[in-house]
């Protein structure tokens, strides 16, 4: 293992680390297909953000990232609400529509974006050992990415340290949660909000669609076994980490795309989840 | 690009153009006319799912036959988008995932694969690989005459299966049990539509590209929806913005040849979809706007007349002048609320404006009496029937009045046995 497979497969599963947090209360919510959405709807945003500051900076990038999130949200439940349309097809009307405009905005700037249309679908992972921060003397503190990520999942640690409990009542007992005075709507909008993030900060490394591979795989494997919500967030970490070791020698091995292998990874990990619980319950 | 250009665009001089339009129109229309019965079998993010699902079987075809053939990928789409389709349904009937977890699943997944082929294929220099890309966004400048038949015997198989069994899917559509109970082959029925599902958006990918195809089942549907309850004229009108939208479409790839299409294609459908919800009647916001207006309108106008009679009944004297401050001192009205009622009656003609006082005319007089006599009908139902204290009464009445019919004004005083007297002792007013 060089010291640049090390970095991408390190970039990945930090990625796929800080998609496990919001992916697993996606996934017991049954709002599995908001990640869809907000991960394509965030592309206008970045493009923007990308015309308007003239950089890549992801930090730069992540309020913003976290308002297109809400203001998705929103709007899906508004038209839901207001023009009585069932949730899937507002979900789709709004986030193709988002995904369109921002595909179109890459193609027309492509040149000062540094962005292809294909890099907005599946990233270029292994460019990230090429992005190096360098301090002052010049010595390298390894990939840009590395640290973005990681401090990313820092961070939603946190997050989900301090509202551990407010995430985990709404998230079982939304009528239990309201009783006790917990709000749910906040709660559904701070867990959007971490979905964006999530979702702009793994945008250049793994793309748009890959990233639901990320948020949704683990979780929905490992909710295969796990019974209980803490065990249920470290098995499905273990088995994001594993993806992404996977996947990057898959790539390897047929010279295709890192992203793309990681996804194939996570549905192979999950169809051996299913026969393995298979063979638990009639052995 | 001129105008001259865009004059051989609209009037289709050149045979390249003609083809173009021709192909994204039929796509279009056809994939809209299929996405109406996905949309109303709330089955749209399968849709989502079954789009992004055939990619890996339009490169497997590649590679397995090493030729660009239209019907090969054609084939290679269908097999891999009803396996992903399958996976889903048997996920989600064992319960092993949630339906919707199985759909972002699947879709990421099969999508993964799609591109580790993809990318596979091209990082091995294939020469002839170039514009397997353009299944990702759409090229729909790239359709050539070859693809157009393939286009039109699809959408001509779609369609006719469509229209011939239009009563057993339109069956399904809104109400599974009822179309088994009135003997319709529901599982059949249900595949059938799944395959055509599959099929229409395995073709549609050549115009839209797959990342963007559900749009075009869901879009051009969501806006017919807007305008009709009838599921005919629903599947004509998606059809119509279907194919205005790939019409749309086929001239910015003529116009400007480094944009996909796909994108296009979705925007001009999401406008006309926006279009639709602002202006279509019952459904739009425009409409529920003025329908709310309306009844914020008759509810003042029925609180002023009510007001009219009790003064008239606590002072003795009916019909007497009333100054507009007083009218404010009996009830809580806005001054600007109390002028707007003011005014929409007096254009009714059930008051009149004498020496700045304000009087209830005879057809006035009917009016409010019907509206008092309304509400103390049911605050005397409330307390009779649901054993309500006669103190509780009153602020149900106040809703109610409103939108009492004369059926059931008939209906509550047979039942109530002509009453004459209303919980707190007062007059109900006679018909």
């Amino acid at each position: 293992m060089t010291i640049n497979d090390f970095w991408i497969v390190l970039t990945a599963s930090l990625i796929s680390l800080c998609c496990v947090i919001p992916g697993t209360f996606l996934v017991l919510r049954r709002m599995a297909m908001f990640g869809d959405a907000i991960s394509h709807a965030v592309l206008p945003g970045l493009v923007v953000a990308y015309l308007l500051s003239g950089s890549r900076e992801s930090f730069i990038m992540l309020p913003g990232a976290a308002a297109t999130g809400l203001l998705v949200t929103f709007l899906i439940e508004w038209i839901q609400k207001r023009m009585r349309i069932q949730n899937d097809a507002a979900i789709g009307l709004v986030y193709t529509f988002l995904f369109a405009v921002g595909v179109i905005l890459v193609s027309a700037y492509a040149a000062q974006t540094d962005l292809d249309q294909e890099c907005v679908l599946y990233g270029e992972i292994a460019y990230v050992p090429f992005d190096l921060i360098m301090n002052d003397a010049g010595f390298s503190l390894g990939p840009r990415q590395v640290w973005i990520a990681g401090s990313l999942f820092l961070a939603l640690i946190l997050v989900l340290l301090i509202s551990y409990r407010a995430l985990y009542i709404t998230t079982f007992d939304a009528g239990y949660a309201t009783a006790l005075g917990i709000s749910v709507a906040f709660w559904h909008y701070v867990l959007m909000g971490m979905v964006s993030m999530v979702t702009v900060v793994s945008f250049e490394s793994v793309g748009a669609v890959l990233v639901i591979a990320l948020l949704i795989g683990p979780p929905a494997t490992a909710a295969l076994f796990a019974k209980r919500l803490p065990f249920l967030l470290v098995l499905a970490s273990v088995i994001g980490i594993l993806s992404c070791i996977g996947g990057y020698y898959l790539a390897v091995w047929w010279n295709a795309s890192i992203a793309g292998a990681i996804s194939m990874m996570i549905g192979i990990l999950f169809g051996l989840g299913l026969l393995i619980r298979k063979l638990i319950s009639h052995p | 690009m001129t105008s001259q250009n865009l004059i051989d665009f609209i009037l289709l001089r050149e045979p390249n153009v003609l083809l173009v339009v021709a192909g994204s129109i039929i796509l279009c229309g056809m994939s809209a006319i299929v996405g109406c019965f996905t949309f109303l079998r709330k089955r749209a993010l399968i849709g989502d799912a079954v789009s992004h699902s055939v990619l890996p079987g339009v490169c497997l075809a590649f590679i397995l036959t090493g030729e660009k053939n239209p019907l090969y990928f054609l084939i290679g789409a269908i097999i891999s988008g009803m396996m992903s389709l399958l996976i889903m349904e048997g996920l989600t009937r064992s319960r092993q995932t949630r339906p919707d977890t199985a759909i972002a699943l699947m879709l990421s997944v099969f999508f993964g694969i799609g591109i580790v082929l993809l990318t596979s294929i091209q990082h091995s220099g294939n020469a002839s690989q170039a514009g397997l890309d353009k299944f990702l966004f759409g090229k729909a400048a790239s359709i050539t005459l070859e693809d157009i038949r393939l286009f039109a015997f699809s959408s001509a198989g779609i369609l006719s299966i469509i229209f011939i069994f239009l009563r057993g899917f339109t069956a399904i559509s809104f109400d599974e049990e009822f179309a088994v109970s009135i003997g319709f082959p529901v599982r059949w029925l249900r595949f059938a539509l799944s395959f055509l599902t599959v099929w229409a958006v395995s073709v549609g990918i050549q115009a839209v590209g797959v990342v963007l195809m559900s749009a075009l089942l869901i879009t051009p549907a969501l806006a017919a929806r807007m305008w009709t309850h009838s599921i005919r004229f629903m599947l004509f009108l998606a059809m119509l913005f279907g194919m205005l939208s790939g019409y749309l479409g086929a001239f910015v790839s003529y116009s400007a040849p480094a944009m996909p299409t796909g994108p296009w294609i979705v925007v001009a459908a999401t406008f006309i979809a926006a279009v639709s919800m602002v202006f279509a009647p019952n459904r739009g916001i425009l409409a529920q706007w003025f329908e709310r207006r309306k009844n914020t309108n008759k509810t003042l106008e029925e609180n002023i007349l009510k007001l009219f009679y009790q003064i008239a009944e606590k002072t003795g004297e009916s019909s007497k002048p009333i100054l507009e401050e007083d009218l404010v001192n009996y009830r809580a009205f806005s001054k600007s609320q109390l002028k707007l009622g003011l005014r929409l009656l007096q254009k009714k003609a059930f008051i009149q404006f004498h020496l700045s006082t304000w009087k209830l005319t005879d057809l006035g007089e009917i009016e409010a009496r019907r509206i008092v006599r309304l509400h103390r009908l049911w605050e005397l139902y409330l307390q009779q029937y649901l054993n309500l204290d006669s103190d509780h009464v009153h602020d149900d009445a106040e809703a109610m009045e409103h939108v009492i019919t004369p059926e059931i004004e008939a209906q509550l005083d047979e039942i109530l046995g002509n009453p004459k007297v209303d919980p707190h002792n007062t007059i109900i007013p006679p018909k």
